[in-house]
């Protein structure tokens, strides 16, 4: 399996377990986890998040089971420096979250970052949320992102991949639906906040918009890792479709990306 | 052996016109999780007539006897509580009389009124002279009000558990939205509450919490909305813990808490 949605580093608003990259592995060798992409959890909170690519860099050189997807900050001066650093560490995508860099989700930071991880051929990634809203810290203010920025990313920069974490069903296929086939091609969602049964809105959604858009992403170690593969458990798939959502599907991103 | 303290069905009269479908599949996916027992209610008609959280006494009592004949078209998998709105009391008594008469085993306090009210006085001795534990709708810290529910935290249960020291109380879903770590610190002294691990949040660093504020004596494994999400919380739990201690959180604690011979 590979996790694309996990952290490392500690979490600034409550003590959360397993941020090391010992923990992770562990966690994962005991999941069945091959493969996990990792963000600098603290970074995402970061001014410059840059600061913290040459720790990254070096957790993936030292553990190529963690493949890494830096934060990149599109309003900082020379940010595509950053983003080709990326590009030559290996970096199996970039992200920003704009709710946390206080950018505008469609803004002409936003759209330059994502039209120019199409032209470095990277997936680039962004989180619909962190935490539950209902449970954030009062100082934990960041909006989530919008569906209407998704959107946005997808009609204006035809070549890039994106990956949408933490998104739920109303949010997915809003955007699924609002986009032509062409534009909704280039979505990849994972099932970290995605319902199983009784309501069963993962089955839905693999029936409506079919298991190439899905990806296993589970937030770990801000959220158990063990939701995402209970939601597996809990499907009928077939093996094929089984191994296209937990491992098949993000392998092709990585592939294309790395070939 | 595996209970789910806090389950919820639906009936043809509530508002979702897929309750038998989800009831189904609720049974369905239980099967696939090995869970024993559904303890569940219905929520009046879902707000088809009356609100979910202020439920009107005519829905209840047709939610109630609907809790009851899918207990007995399932006798091996469903137990019921029944549900009340604490503004109706003599309503709210009489379908725990009822209730208790025709095999439910729990009562259900939703968000009709805040759980430290006066008014929830009299239910709680119903339920306790029955042996009913007393399963409560918990905001975890509520901060602010929430539209169409009057929620409570867990300051106000732990009131209400301190005034009611023999009966039982079950803290609905620590994982359901709010600050669990809240929760966690007012309930620690409260010996007669417990903790229902369900609700659609699988936070890391929760179950440990949990662990560290109540130990496993007095935490209760429950699903509600998501099965996916409670099921993931007990394998987590059962990477973290004995066999002993998990077996107490999977049914141990559980058969405790209800009344003699509920799950026999």
């Amino acid at each position: 399996m590979i996790d694309v949605n996990a952290f490392l580093g500690a979490s600034p608003w409550r003590p959360v377990p397993g941020v090391e990259p010992a923990a992770l592995l562990a966690t994962m060798d005991q999941l069945g986890i091959d493969t996990a992409w990792v963000t600098h959890l603290p970074s995402l909170y970061w001014k410059d998040p840059a600061e913290s690519h040459a720790e990254l860099f070096a957790v993936a050189r030292r553990y190529p089971r963690l493949r890494p997807v830096p934060v990149i900050h599109p309003g900082l001066p020379d940010w595509e420096d950053d983003l080709r650093r990326a590009v030559a560490e290996g970096a199996v995508a970039v992200r920003a979250d704009p709710g946390q860099l206080g950018l505008a989700p469609a803004g002409r930071e936003m759209l330059e970052l994502v039209q120019a991880c199409g032209e470095a051929d990277l997936p680039f990634m962004s989180a619909v949320r962190l935490e539950d809203v209902r449970g954030r810290h009062p100082l934990d203010v960041a909006p989530e992102l919008p569906t209407w920025a998704v959107r946005s990313w997808a009609r204006s920069a035809p070549r890039t991949r994106l990956v949408i974490t933490h998104a739920d069903r109303g949010f997915i296929e809003e955007v699924h639906f609002s986009l032509t086939p062409d534009e909704a091609r280039r979505c990849w969602w994972d099932i970290a906040w995605i319902w199983g049964p009784p309501e069963d809105h993962l089955a839905h959604l693999l029936a409506t918009m079919g298991v190439g858009h899905f990806l296993f992403g589970s937030g770990q170690p801000l959220r158990l890792a063990e939701t995402p593969i209970a939601r597996l458990d809990l499907l009928d798939l077939s093996a094929p479709d089984r191994h296209a959502v937990a491992t098949g599907n993000a392998l092709n991103l990585d592939r294309r990306t790395h070939s | 052996m595996l209970i789910d303290v806090h389950a919820h069905f639906f009936h043809p009269e509530g508002a979702r016109v897929d309750g038998d479908e989800l009831n189904r599949r609720r049974l369905a996916a239980g099967e696939r999780m090995g869970i024993t027992l559904h303890v569940a209610s219905i929520l009046g008609s879902w707000g088809r007539y009356s609100p979910t959280y202020f439920p009107s006494p005519a829905d209840l009592t047709i939610a109630n006897a609907a809790q009851r004949a899918l207990q007995r078209e399932h006798p091996r998998r469903i137990r019921g509580y029944v549900a009340v709105n604490p503004n109706f009391t003599t309503h709210a008594l009489a379908e725990i009389a009822t209730g208790a008469a025709e095999g439910m085993i729990g009562l259900k306090l939703a968000a009709s009124r805040r759980a430290d009210d006066p008014l929830l006085d009299p239910l709680c001795e119903a339920a306790g002279s029955r042996g009913f534990p007393v399963l409560h709708h918990i905001w975890q810290h509520r901060r602010r009000e929430w539209p169409g529910q009057e929620a409570s935290d867990g300051v106000e249960l732990c009131r209400l558990a301190a005034r009611h020291p023999g009966v039982n109380f079950i803290l609905a879903h620590i994982g359901g939205g709010g600050d669990w770590l809240h929760t966690l610190r007012a309930v620690r002294a409260h010996r007669n509450v417990h903790v229902d691990l369900s609700g659609s949040g699988t936070d890391g660093g929760m179950l440990e919490a949990c662990l560290r504020a109540v130990g496993a004596e007095r935490l209760v494994w429950g699903a509600d909305v998501t099965l996916c999400t409670g099921w993931a919380k007990l394998r987590h739990l059962e990477r973290l813990l004995s066999a002993a201690d998990a077996e107490l959180i999977r049914s141990g604690n559980a058969v405790r808490l209800f009344p003699a011979g509920a799950f026999a």
